[in-house]
């Protein structure tokens, strides 16, 4: 008798573990590694159990690595070991390693092979612009994207009689001194440490319609250089900015000092910053109670006509080593997040802008900008389409060692702003330093073609 | 007679060996070898290939003045927290070990700092020594433009030093306080009757017969400073402003982990591994005279 009730137990419980495989068998699991952390890794997280709940063939199993370096590396070891993820995050800074590397399996290739068809066209310029090659084609999906915007306090502008935001820097620097007037100790925030140069730089180039490098600005070929240093509209800009920095127009805040320049916004301390549309929700979480504010596009330089900015955040790139099943669940996924559905939530609970046409569309049609925590973010697309995919402008900066180039010009404006070094000397120097990276780069993937 | 335990074989003794012997084949000549051959190469990040260079990524790293720069950087450093973490360190062994209210407590307390991560500690000193929102910020409203480690290089390069120093004092106050409490009680009384006070009997006899741990740890600490030193860096300053804090440890870790410059990075390790191996062999060969182990 006891024996046979232990063999029905056996028997049942070797039946839910035979079953229980066998269930999950059926899904296909891919990996996702991630860059973002924080609020985001919880917001990616989300989208993809919104997948898994929205069909039953596919499982997504998506793990934020803390930090997008620390994703390429991780992404990087595991595919040197043969273990990588299916679709990896890489930041703009990391797509050209990545485009070089010869890992992945391109983004309109696999789209196409699993039978989906997809509108490329969709994508604002300014975004697929920047991710697609010289000769437009798209190897990986554009997908957490912003640009710089410039924060602006409205009380304090309106202590000094201006209820817009300055359109040129001429008008910003006497702004600037009109808030210094009115004794406002700190009119303009800004940090040139080594991630936060990109607004200084890149963005003013692009706004400006001015290049970085030769060969607009590396799409062309790994033989690009830099000549920001020969721009003089680039030259001047960062004079006026010291002489900013020197009259106490313009103070470096971060977090060496003890409050970054977000920080110092969101408190009130500070009445201008300019930093990317991805910080707008989190200004408004943590402003200060009351604090009335405001985002507008970047200013222009002088005479320049403005052009359109570049985007930052993140693509997602398909690995090669993987079988057709698991390239039909990463289609699936792409396929999932593309819903302007998708990208209403998207941009409601994070900061990011919707990258297609149709997502913008829809967020305008329900509404979304209409509202006060989001009013001002469809700026950041109109900055990222002034100019038309037509122009013939860079749409990016495809520079190799893109983060050591950026540490360079740190280095060089922080010589000038805290050791009061010449500006064109530093500037030249920095350039000439990322030059020598350029060949680096150049050298190290000789065997390979710039696609 | 004499008894002890020997192996009859050397084979024996090899199998014995091995697991070790295995672990430092994996986790160090392994990866050194590793780093040996990208150095002489550049190394595609992705795995796609690379190409024989020779010399030439060190000819490149030792004719820039910037390098340069981060070597002499990394001696400051090095010579000035190692000097730090030694001397306080025994300053407290030595009011420790004279029993005085509390060294119970003491004992423990001091060994703490050892036990937090390097960028947890960052962290904690940044907020610490912040110029405008920390605690040293009060020095700031008393002589404004006094302290900023954001904005003075020298400010800086003193804030990542106390940091590291604060560390290895808990590390050093160990083998110190061990030490002097290994010296026979006897040696110490009969000092104290022959009419020698406290600061001398520190002078005459404790120091003297500190030598082997004050020579293990000097070896140790500016081992240590030219390799630990990254955690700290890389949260507090990130090797700025201007290049004020960059030191070979964090160059280092930003070509080769952020830069992806996998062989520059290889490069500037074997540097490392030579200056350091060069500092130990003069060590020894130069200081250990004076050590006196028994």
């Amino acid at each position: 008798m006891q024996a046979k009730l232990l063999g029905a137990v056996g028997a049942l419980l070797a039946t839910a573990f035979l079953a229980g495989p066998a269930a999950a068998a059926d899904k296909t699991k891919i990996d996702f590694w991630f860059g973002n952390s924080g609020d985001i890794a919880k917001r990616v997280q989300e989208q993809c159990d919104r997948f898994n709940q929205s069909q039953a063939d596919y499982e997504v199993v998506c793990t934020s690595q803390g930090s997008y370096d620390a994703s390429l590396q991780n992404t990087i070891a595991a595919f040197r070991a043969g273990k990588q993820p299916t679709i990896a995050q890489v930041s703009d800074a990391g797509t050209l390693d990545v485009m070089l590397s010869g890992a992945y399996y391109p983004a309109n290739k696999l789209m196409k092979d699993m039978g989906y068809d997809i509108n490329w066209n969709d994508y604002f310029s300014g975004i697929s612009g920047y991710y697609a090659t010289s000769k437009g084609e798209m190897y990986s999906f554009p997908f957490n994207s912003s640009t710089a915007l410039l924060y602006w306090n409205k009380d304090s502008f309106a202590k000094i009689g201006k209820d817009h935001a300055p359109a040129t820097w001429q008008e910003a620097a006497e702004d600037f001194k009109k808030l210094k007037d009115a004794g406002y100790a700190c009119p303009l925030a800004f940090d040139i440490s080594n991630n936060e140069v990109w607004q200084y730089i890149e963005q003013f180039e692009a706004v400006n319609g001015e290049p970085i490098a030769t060969k607009k600005n590396g799409f062309e070929g790994l033989d690009a250089e830099l000549i920001y240093n020969k721009n003089p509209l680039l030259v001047s800009f960062v004079k006026d900015l010291k002489s900013w920095y020197d009259n106490k127009l313009a103070v470096i805040k971060n977090k060496a000092v003890g409050q970054t320049f977000i920080e110092a916004f969101a408190a009130g301390d500070c009445q201008v910053i300019l930093t990317s549309v991805g910080d707008h929700g989190n200004i408004g979480r943590t402003a200060k109670e009351g604090l009335n504010w405001a985002v507008s596009m970047l200013p222009t330089y002088g005479d320049a006509k403005r052009h359109s900015s570049y985007v930052g955040g993140a693509s997602l790139w398909v690995l090669k080593g993987h079988s057709e099943a698991e390239y039909k669940a990463a289609a699936s996924f792409f396929n999932f997040i593309a819903k302007p559905e998708e990208a209403l939530t998207w941009s409601t609970v994070t900061g990011y802008i919707p990258v297609r046409n149709s997502g913008f569309e829809y967020l305008k049609s329900q509404g979304f900008y209409d509202k006060a925590p989001y009013a001002g973010r469809e700026l950041a697309i109109q900055s990222l389409t002034v100019t038309p995919l037509s122009d013939p402008g860079p749409k990016g900066v495809r520079l190799g060692g893109l983060l050591q180039i950026r540490t360079e010009i740190a280095n060089g404006l922080q010589a000038i702003f805290i050791n009061n070094a010449d500006v064109q000397a530093s500037l030249d120097t920095a350039a000439e330093r990322g030059n020598q990276i350029l060949r680096r780069f150049q050298q190290t993937y000789k065997n390979v073609q710039l696609p | 007679m004499e008894k002890r335990v020997t192996f009859s074989s050397t084979t024996v003794g090899l199998l014995f060996a091995l697991p070790m012997l295995l672990l430092i084949f994996v986790f160090f000549y392994w990866p050194s070898a590793q780093a040996v051959y990208w150095a002489f190469t550049l190394e595609q990040p992705w795995g796609g290939g690379n190409a024989w260079v020779g010399f030439d990524n060190f000819r490149q790293l030792l004719s820039d003045p910037v390098y340069w720069g981060a070597i002499s950087r990394s001696l400051v450093f090095a010579l000035s927290s190692t000097a730090i973490a030694m001397g306080m360190a025994l300053i407290l062994a030595l009011l420790t070990d004279r029993e005085m209210r509390g060294h119970k407590i003491y004992r423990s307390v001091f060994i703490w700092p050892y036990a937090i991560a390097a960028p947890a500690l960052g962290l904690a000193f940044r907020f610490i020594l912040a110029p405008e929102a920390g605690l040293l910020s009060i020095i700031n409203q008393v002589w404004p433009g006094l302290w900023n480690p954001a904005l003075d290089g020298k400010d800086a390069m003193i804030a990542v030093i106390v940091a590291f120093s604060w560390k290895y004092i808990g590390y050093n106050f160990i083998f110190f306080l061990s030490a002097l409490q290994g010296i026979p009680r006897s040696l110490t009384e009969a000092a104290a009757m022959d009419g020698s006070g406290p600061l001398r009997r520190i002078f005459d006899m404790q120091l003297p017969l500190l030598t082997p741990t004050l020579f293990f740890l000097l070896v140790i600490n500016i081992t240590e400073s030219f390799q630990d030193s990254f955690g700290i860096v890389d949260v507090m300053t990130q090797g700025g402003p201007a290049r004020a804090t960059e030191l070979m440890v964090y160059k280092i870790y930003f070509d080769g982990f952020k830069g992806l410059d996998y062989s520059g990075a290889a490069a500037q390790s074997i540097i490392l591994m030579l200056l350091v191996i060069l500092l130990t062999i003069f060590q020894f060969r130069f200081i250990e005279r004076r050590v006196h182990y028994k």
